[in-house]
């Protein structure tokens, strides 16, 4: 299928593109990647009447270390970018590990981290990574002053952000990690590349006493939207991360967190299932991560 | 709304000035209006990957971009890898071990092999399947086409 | 004469131009002048159409036509049976209900055409399907096989007192006699369920007419172009030599492309006449899973009657087939699930029932197995049900009931699709299947690593199961051989190639006769002006028939070479020799004459000729078997399948095949991994969905799962065997389908002993992790 006409727009700085947002407002639509949108856009699922490409915007795309330690990411960076940036890998090994699972190389190669965020689809990896990483979102708009979102708060729904249409997300800062800390990500799809039935990532802490300092672990694929699991944390938090406590999160997270949906590819029984599965071990593997330095 | 915008794209080394409608996909552009049909359409959803080329030296769905962004870019198609009498020895591995049956979905394929055998010049087989993922053959069941790469890179690394 | 090429693994001819982007498939056709098509297509399944007003979309500029049903006037009719009705099976009722080019009064499935809109470009054309009004009242959708059976209250076809589409039935010996003395009976429900062709590149169509020379040219993706042709011109009154249909290359066929009488065959042909200017359709993916046919969608209900001691007395098949909303392909699919059931086995009691019912789905036809992988899904699932009842190992019931070389040729009794009784002409299928226990190791994999495997907590299973493939059935196919006066050979056939290698391996058995070297011999294939007499890309039959048709149209050239060199030197014909592109007198190679300039020879311009001889050095040859050649094999599959998430992945995929005699094994593996990737992908990826409201839920890529590299085995083991047919002079059978038949049941089979201590019982054909965890769930609580 062919998409419907639109106008367009490619301005080649920040300023000209929230000109350009600002003046267009409700009909105007970012074309970053375009990987989810242009093929919306083929299906004719998708008709906006404007887009502004910001893919001639060289200074939207970097990853440039913070003065605390931490990364901001370009709205426009590639996804492959950031999969391939010994910068992230030295610090957030969860991105890497994550990215593969996105798609294939070749999408990665032109979808962009920011536009994957902003884009919010409660089946996509970098929305719930983002918020399990509690990564800060930059938006800006004409005439408005800078405003920083926690990326949990930037998502209100499937699809929706509180983006408005005159703004767009400019860069995302992810902050360090403290010490011994471990992350890792888990999924069940059906292949390669595929959208994932279930999946989980978890960060987790340990103190010097080798205690669950702190945990955060989102569940994906299960719900409307990402959930950031409050069971992990009342179970975890100050205590053993042992084998048995592993467990119980799993059981108890998979029992009443989550509200997963019987589709083509799986019934909601087996998707509560793998969800408990892999709870234990994305839990497992972060602690043992953990424990090795992170 | 039938607005045209100039570009000027360098395709296969050659630069071509064209007007287009911002919603030409890049895929109907190259094929089309430069009659270059070598890059194939199965999908229009970014899936098959029969429609994969060199965008600045990157492997990507050319149906998922619009032409008028590949204004000012490089553009690399299958017709800069070889002719008929003088194969890429990518494509001399695929006939030689008959990694091709009808050859439609190929051109992708090469153009997904191409940069990943710069990039691995001594792939695994785990590897060059994972690489050749994003590529869907409904004619090979992909055997021939993995023992082709394991081919080409060796023939590669030998002539470094 | 020793065979140069045959059974060598020649290296394409063709490939050079597919790899460089040579090589024109139906979109890079360009005609200056012309227009786009573009069908809008109904959301409904079912519904009564009140009114398409296409008033709107006319004014649109760059639209320069747009037709519905009533502009057509009485050139709309529903189209031909592409397929006769099953008149030769004794009782059968057929109720012909073909497939119309645009829906008129009524829609009868989603995805069905409306309207057709002709612009400028593809682009503008969607772009007036926004102008489009339909009013429609929407209808109940027959969805359910079972209950579309046993509901008159909603018809698809309203002049119809039921949904049944026909009702064969076939039976040798009686079963319920042979019943009486069975000492074990199973009786099982089962699904086979519906898979798309989903080759890679789309149907496509381009209309030149030619208003001064009254001229049809047509370029199509089309597996019968000679059947195109000729529907063209029965439908716009032309003489077929009006009309030229050419096949470029195709980016796969797998079945779809083989029906003549979609929207597409009728309706773009009238339309560029009807504007005199050429048109072009090329459909997308969406409307190739929604508009294109599709396969398999049957319920089976059957029984197995057996002694104690295994051996088969009999066997019943009651079976549901979906047709889809018409039937014009008529009873191909179904007759050959009722060839395929039995037909490895010595089974002497077989019944077997074709309820066929129409529903509010896009059309059933073959797609790649076309009937024969249902068939022999149920065959081997009840063998290995019997096998648990009897407590037997599922490989040493069918050791016990396998046919075997001594008993062919084996008359089945059952009619097929070529409407003659289906005869396995040759075989060894008990060997097939000891070849590939042996192969597989099976004695070390039950006594050592499944045990091994168990300790370790893993889910490992084996399943081994056998299988038929009938392949070049009839009616026939021709090709025509030339010596060109520079001294290349070309040969023409009707039939069309979608990647097979039909332009090499046709080329290896030529320049075998004529002594050529085999990239001296250029095959054109699918031109109606080339070569005008066929049936279709189909069954697997390409390299039988038209192989054996190239083998003796050779052999006649063959022959006139002799004779006018005979002629030319003035000697007898057992003195002349025939090297590597000449002729010569035994004894003189100094003194040759060219092929080519034999072939002058041969025409001679001036003077006169004897009574009786052809000029040129050029013969037509046709073969038409006196019934189909039937392949066979065994197949054995380890899958291990992981105890948490239920995905399978297959460790060991060893598959025995026996095509008779190869023609080029590099093609022939080709085939088979092709076949594989399609039933490993229909078992464990696919599977078509329509919703009770008749909606497609799997119309792309994004829900229809096509198998990728990292699905697929590491290594498809093949062995193969050469139990030549004795129907032609080759000793050819066909392959094309063979790998796409066996892997469901295997799987399943393997899966079942993989989790051998729970009565884990699959009874349907396309799976998924869920489905998986679901059966298993089930079998621990009963």
């Amino acid at each position: 299928m062919k998409p419907v006409n639109f106008d367009y727009y490619a301005p080649t700085s920040v300023e000209e593109a929230l000109d350009t947002l600002a003046e267009l407002g409700y009909n105007g639509k970012v074309l970053a990647g375009g990987q989810s949108l242009i093929a919306a856009m083929n299906f004719r699922m998708a008709r906006p009447g404007a887009l502004v490409d910001l893919n001639n915007i060289p200074e939207l795309s970097y990853i440039k270390p913070t003065p605390e330690g931490g990364l901001a990411i370009g709205t426009m960076t590639r996804v492959y970018a950031v999969e391939h940036s010994p910068e992230v890998a030295k610090r957030f090994p969860l991105l890497p590990e994550v990215a593969k699972f996105i798609a294939h190389p070749q999408i990665r190669r032109r979808g962009t981290f920011g536009g994957a965020i902003a884009h919010a689809d409660p089946a996509g990896q970098l929305p719930s990574i983002s918020m399990v990483m509690n990564m800060k979102c930059l938006i800006k708009g004409k005439g408005k002053e800078d405003r920083w979102v926690d990326a949990p708060d930037l998502i209100i729904g499937p699809f929706m952000t509180v983006i408005e249409p005159d703004e767009m997300l400019a860069e995302v800062v992810i902050n360090p990690l403290p010490a011994r800390t471990g992350a890792r990500y888990e999924q069940v799809s059906r292949q390669n590349g595929g959208y994932a039935q279930a999946a989980v990532a978890s960060i987790v802490t340990l103190d010097e006493k080798d205690n669950c300092k702190d945990v955060r672990m989102i569940l994906m694929g299960v719900g409307e939207l990402p959930i950031l699991s409050t069971k992990a944390s009342e179970i975890l938090v100050g205590n053993k991360p042992t084998k048995e406590a592993i467990e119980a999160v799993a059981e108890e997270a998979a029992a009443s967190e989550i509200d997963p949906a019987t589709d083509l590819h799986g019934t909601a029984e087996y998707r509560r299932s793998i969800t408990r599965v892999l709870i234990v071990r994305s839990l497992t593997e972060a602690f043992a991560r953990a424990e090795k330095g992170g | 709304m039938s607005q045209t915008f100039p570009i000027s794209v360098t395709v296969n080394g050659k630069v071509y000035n064209r007007e287009v409608e911002p919603r030409l996909l890049l895929s109907d552009f190259l094929r089309h209006d430069l009659g270059l049909i070598g890059t194939h359409v199965g999908c229009e959803h970014g899936i098959c990957g029969a429609c994969t080329i060199l965008f600045d030296g990157e492997p990507v769905r050319s149906c998922l971009i619009f032409a008028v962004q590949a204004n000012g870019h490089e553009i690399r198609t299958v017709e800069s890898l070889g002719t008929p009498d003088h194969l890429h020895p990518l494509q001399q591995s695929f006939k030689d071990k008959h990694a091709l049956q009808c050859g439609f979905c190929t051109p992708g394929f090469l153009m997904t092999l191409v940069p990943f055998l710069e990039e691995h010049p001594n792939p695994s087989e785990d590897e060059i399947r994972e690489a050749i993922d994003g590529n869907i053959c409904r004619c090979t069941g992909y055997e021939k086409i993995v023992e082709a790469v394991e081919d080409a890179a060796a023939k590669l690394s030998q002539a470094k | 004469m020793t065979a140069k090429y045959l059974s060598q693994p020649i290296k394409r001819l063709e490939d050079k131009y597919l790899l460089t982007g040579n090589a024109r498939y139906v979109d890079d056709i360009e005609v200056p002048g012309v227009l786009h098509a573009a069908f809008l297509r109904s959301d409904y399944a079912h519904a009564k159409i009140n009114k398409i007003d296409v008033s709107e979309a006319r004014k649109r500029p760059g639209v320069v036509a747009v037709f519905t049903a009533e502009d057509f006037g009485d050139f709309w009719k529903p189209g031909p049976l592409q397929v006769p009705p099953p008149t030769a099976i004794a009782g059968s009722k057929f109720n012909a209900r073909t497939i119309v080019p645009i829906a008129k009064d009524k829609i009868r499935y989603s995805g069905e055409a409306l309207a057709v809109v002709i612009a400028e470009s593809r682009y503008i054309a969607e772009d007036a399907f926004d102008d489009i009004i339909v009013d429609v009242e929407p209808l109940p959708a027959v969805i359910d096989l079972e209950k579309a059976w046993e509901d008159t209250s909603v018809r698809v076809h309203d002049d119809l007192p039921s949904n049944m589409a026909a009702l064969v039935s076939q039976e040798v010996g009686n079963y319920e006699e042979a019943k009486k003395n069975a000492d074990v009976v199973v009786s099982k429900r089962m699904l086979v369920e519906h898979v798309a062709g989903a080759a890679m590149e789309n149907r496509g169509f381009v209309a030149k007419w030619d208003e001064q020379d009254q001229q049809m040219t047509i370029w199509a993706n089309t597996q019968s172009p000679l059947t195109v042709r000729g529907s063209v011109a029965r439908n716009l009154g032309l003489a077929e030599s009006q009309v030229r249909v050419i096949t470029p290359y195709i980016g796969g066929g797998f079945g779809p492309k083989v029906m003549t009488s979609l929207s597409d065959d009728v309706l773009i042909p009238w339309i560029a006449r009807k504007l005199n200017r050429p048109i072009k359709w090329m459909e997308d993916r969406r409307e190739n899973f929604l508009a294109t046919t599709s396969e398999r969608d049957q319920v089976h209900h059957c029984e197995i009657a057996l002694k104690k001691d295994g051996t088969i007395l009999g066997f019943k098949d009651v079976f549901y087939h979906n047709t889809g909303a018409y039937d014009s392909y008529g009873m191909t699919v179904p007759l050959n699930t009722q060839t395929h059931t039995i037909s490895n086995y010595r089974v002497p009691n077989f019944y077997t029932e074709i309820r066929m019912v129409f529903t509010n789905t896009m059309v059933v036809t073959p797609v790649r197995g076309a009937g024969r992988s249902e068939g022999v899904f149920v065959m081997e699932r009840m063998i290995d049900f019997a096998a648990k009842k009897l407590g037997m190992d599922p490989t040493e019931l069918r050791l016990k009931n396998l046919l075997t070389a001594e008993e062919m040729p084996h008359k089945t009794g059952i009619i097929g699709q070529d409407f003659v009784a289906n005869v396995l002409d040759s075989g060894d299928y008990l060997d097939n299947y000891q070849k590939c226990l042996k192969a597989v190791d099976y004695e070390k994999f039950r006594k050592e690593i499944q045990p091994k495997a168990r300790k370790e907590g893993k889910r490992l299973g084996i399943g081994v199961v056998a299988f038929t493939e009938g392949t070049a059935v009839g009616p026939y196919e021709g090709c025509k051989v030339t010596i060109s006066t520079n001294g290349k050979v070309t040969m023409a056939t009707g039939y069309s190639t979608q990647g097979q290698g039909h332009q090499t391996v046709f080329a290896q058995i030529i320049a075998d006769q004529l002594n050529v070297k085999v990239e001296d011999v250029k095959v054109i294939t699918g031109d109606t002006g080339s070569f005008a007499w066929g049936a279709g890309t189909f069954a697997s039959r390409g390299a039988t028939l038209v192989g054996t048709a190239s083998y003796l149209a050779a052999q006649k050239v063959r022959a006139k070479i002799f004779a006018t060199a005979s002629k030319a030197f003035g000697v007898p014909e057992d003195e002349i020799e025939l090297g590597e592109g000449f002729v010569f007198v035994k004894g003189k190679p100094e003194n040759k004459i060219t092929l080519g300039d034999l072939a002058i020879k041969a025409n001679p311009m001036r003077g006169v000729v004897e009574p009786g001889v052809e000029p040129g050095l050029e013969a037509t040859a046709y073969y038409g078997p006196p019934h189909g050649a039937t392949g066979s094999g065994a197949l054995a599959v380890i899958v291990s399948v992981d105890p948490e998430t239920y995905k399978v992945k297959i460790e060991r995929f060893v598959m025995v095949d026996d095509c008779g005699t190869i023609i080029n094994p590099l093609i022939l593996d080709g085939q088979i991994d092709g076949g594989v990737s399609m039933g490993i992908g229909n078992t464990l990826y696919e599977k078509m969905v329509y919703d009770e409201n008749g909606q497609m839920l799997t119309a792309s890529f994004m829900d229809y799962l096509m198998p990728q590299a990292t699905d697929m085995p590491k290594k498809i083991e093949i062995i193969h065997q050469h139990n030549k047919s004795p129907l032609n002079p080759l000793g050819i059978k066909g392959i094309g389908e063979a790998g796409a038949i066996p892997p469901g049941p295997a799987i399943c089979q393997a899966l079942e002993d993989a989790f051998s201590e729970i009565p884990l019982e699959i009874l349907e054909s396309n799976l998924n992790p869920s489905i998986i965890y679901d059966y298993v769930k089930k079998a621990r609580n009963s």
